[in-house]
């Protein structure tokens, strides 16, 4: 039972990765490799602030803030340096790697005996709720914070600049403003993650950004299979429902007898099963995103 | 004499800008555009055509000379800003529509053209009937289709909407770019008609590329040859009237 609750708890606050990438991967059309590095900086960031004294609200924020600026920077190096999507994430993620570990000095840190946003009010409730309490709240907030920005007329504009380029700019709609927002939102949601993630694990460390893209891309992709198809308000809450069940499909995974160092194989295998199943192919379209990230920004 | 909506002196464009193999695609243009204009515009294969339009649209900078609206020079206006009078329908059916988007939502896109868009709601719903009357208007059913995703429309349809998105905020100028071409003959025909009828009614200053010179000599009140990067002929009024396929096919020997 209380590996369950603890899965789902997992599986709400890792949710916020795969949102964060749904923006960018299903709603602009676009590869972001960035999130790899984003997820342990907002780690970084968050725990780093907290070490030295900053409410864990505010390091929290502060890292929200620091995953977009690294959104930020692919955006700048895809729209006005024309690098290839793809490669342009890359890039931001190798440079962030050296940045976390100027900003933590090391490459762990531990939350050990400090403030978090898991203890305080959450302190009282039984082993796991607190992650399930905080997961459900945050991705509440965000989930609806979503769905209202995407119904406004600059959320519309937003998902045309995904859809179909060439009809947005033609309409008057700055595409390459809305792929730079978009990156930022996403990474910020991102950091987020990584900075929940961090404080409810009790450390941050350099190489926690290794597969989260791959867990992204689960959620989603483990979301959209299994409720197929849905209107994009309902897949926003399938992206968290997908993340709840990459959770449980890891838990029993690791019952069998694997260990946790076996996590981002069995990852990378989950994934890859769910892509594999042939009459789903046509309706992830996976490949086109991916496709024109090796190739430059018209 | 009004004072022309659009005008173009001579405007030069090059390609391979700074190589060996630089060559001038527009030699020189010089037009002056009317409001109430409706021109068509023919030409053979790499005569600029397009390029005219791209040079007007914006997506295109010109390399010499200047672009003139109501006056107003905008040789060095952006794309995006250009929209906030210009329009143009694509000869590319897909190219017109977002495809995950539905007919309704395309059109609320539309009517915001060349707008600043805040984060305020979109208002769908209050303008459903509006749009689906406008859809009505193009005889092929699109007005039952209106929360369908627009990818999941025929062609013919999907350029009807980008038709109709063109003209659902008035544009100054409406640039068609063989917007029919890629259709079957009776669906073209169709939409020839509807384009007619709208640019008629409406007053719309158009320019309209076609390859069929009948097309090209029933609709409009003025006729363009384009050829070799200039303007070879420009027929206005009582001069296109009497014009026929066999002078206009003169232009396209040798």
């Amino acid at each position: 039972m209380n590996l369950i609750v603890s899965a789902i708890g997992q599986g709400l606050l890792w949710a916020l990765l795969g949102l964060g990438l749904y923006l960018t991967f299903r709603i602009l059309d676009f590869c972001d490799m960035t999130v790899e590095g984003t997820f342990p900086l907002g780690a970084a960031t968050a725990v780093t602030a907290i070490t030295h004294g900053v409410n864990p609200f505010i390091a929290t924020l502060l890292a929200v803030v620091a995953g977009m600026v690294a959104g930020l920077v692919t955006g700048l190096l895809y729209t006005k340096g024309k690098i290839p999507s793809l490669l342009a994430g890359i890039l931001t993620m190798t440079a962030i790697y050296s940045v976390n570990l100027r900003i933590m000095g090391k490459s762990n840190i531990s939350l050990l005996g400090q403030p978090t946003l898991f203890n305080g009010a959450l302190h009282n409730l039984p082993q796991y709720f607190d992650s399930v309490t905080l997961g459900l709240v945050v991705i509440a907030i965000v989930t609806v914070l979503m769905i209202l920005f995407l119904a406004t007329d600059y959320g519309q504009a937003f998902i045309a600049t995904g859809d179909n380029p060439t009809m947005a700019k033609s309409l008057g709609i700055h595409t390459d403003k809305m792929v730079i927002v978009g990156l930022m939102i996403s990474n910020g949601m991102v950091g987020l993650c990584g900075a929940l993630i961090a404080q409810n694990n009790g450390y941050a460390d350099i190489n926690m950004g290794i597969g989260t893209i791959v867990i992204a891309l689960a959620s989603i992709i483990i979301g959209e299979v299994a409720f197929g198809e849905l209107t994009l308000n309902q897949r926003l809450v399938a992206v968290t429902l997908g993340s709840i069940i990459y959770r449980i499909i890891l838990l029993a995974v690791l019952q069998l007898g694997f260990s946790a160092n076996d996590l981002n194989l069995i990852s990378s295998v989950v994934l890859a099963i769910c892509m594999m199943i042939p009459q789903f192919e046509k309706q992830l379209n996976i490949k086109k995103p991916i496709l024109k990230g090796v190739r430059p920004h018209e | 004499m009004n004072k022309p909506i659009l005008e173009l002196k001579n405007v030069q464009t090059l390609v391979n800008k700074g190589t060996a193999n630089q060559t001038k695609i527009l030699k020189g243009i010089n037009l002056q555009i009317n409001a109430g204009d409706f021109i068509t515009i023919v030409g053979t294969n790499g005569a600029g055509k397009s390029t005219l339009f791209n040079v007007i649209g914006g997506n295109l900078r010109a390399d010499g000379g200047q672009i003139l609206h109501n006056g107003q020079d905008i040789t060095r206006t952006s794309e995006e800003d250009r929209t906030a009078f210009l329009a143009r329908v694509f000869q590319d059916p897909k190219l017109g529509t977002a495809p995950r988007m539905t007919v309704a939502e395309n059109m609320l896109l539309a009517t915001k053209r060349g707008e600043h868009r805040y984060l305020i709601f979109r208002q769908l719903k209050q303008n459903m009937a509006r749009f689906t009357k406008l859809a009505a208007t193009m005889n092929n059913g699109l007005e039952n289709r209106m929360t369908t995703a627009t990818g999941a429309l025929s062609g013919g349809q999907r350029q009807a909407l980008s038709f109709l998105m063109a003209t659902l905020k008035r544009p100054d100028i409406l640039l068609l770019d063989e917007h029919t071409a890629a259709l079957d003959p009776h669906t073209s025909l169709n939409l020839l008609h509807a384009t007619n009828e709208r640019i008629t009614t409406d007053h719309l200053t158009a320019l309209m590329i076609t390859h069929h010179l009948e097309d090209a000599l029933t609709y409009g009140n003025r006729l363009i040859v384009l050829k070799d990067g200039q303007i070879k002929a420009d027929f206005k009024g009582e001069a296109k009237q009497v014009l026929t396929v066999d002078k206009l096919y003169q232009y396209f020997e040798d």
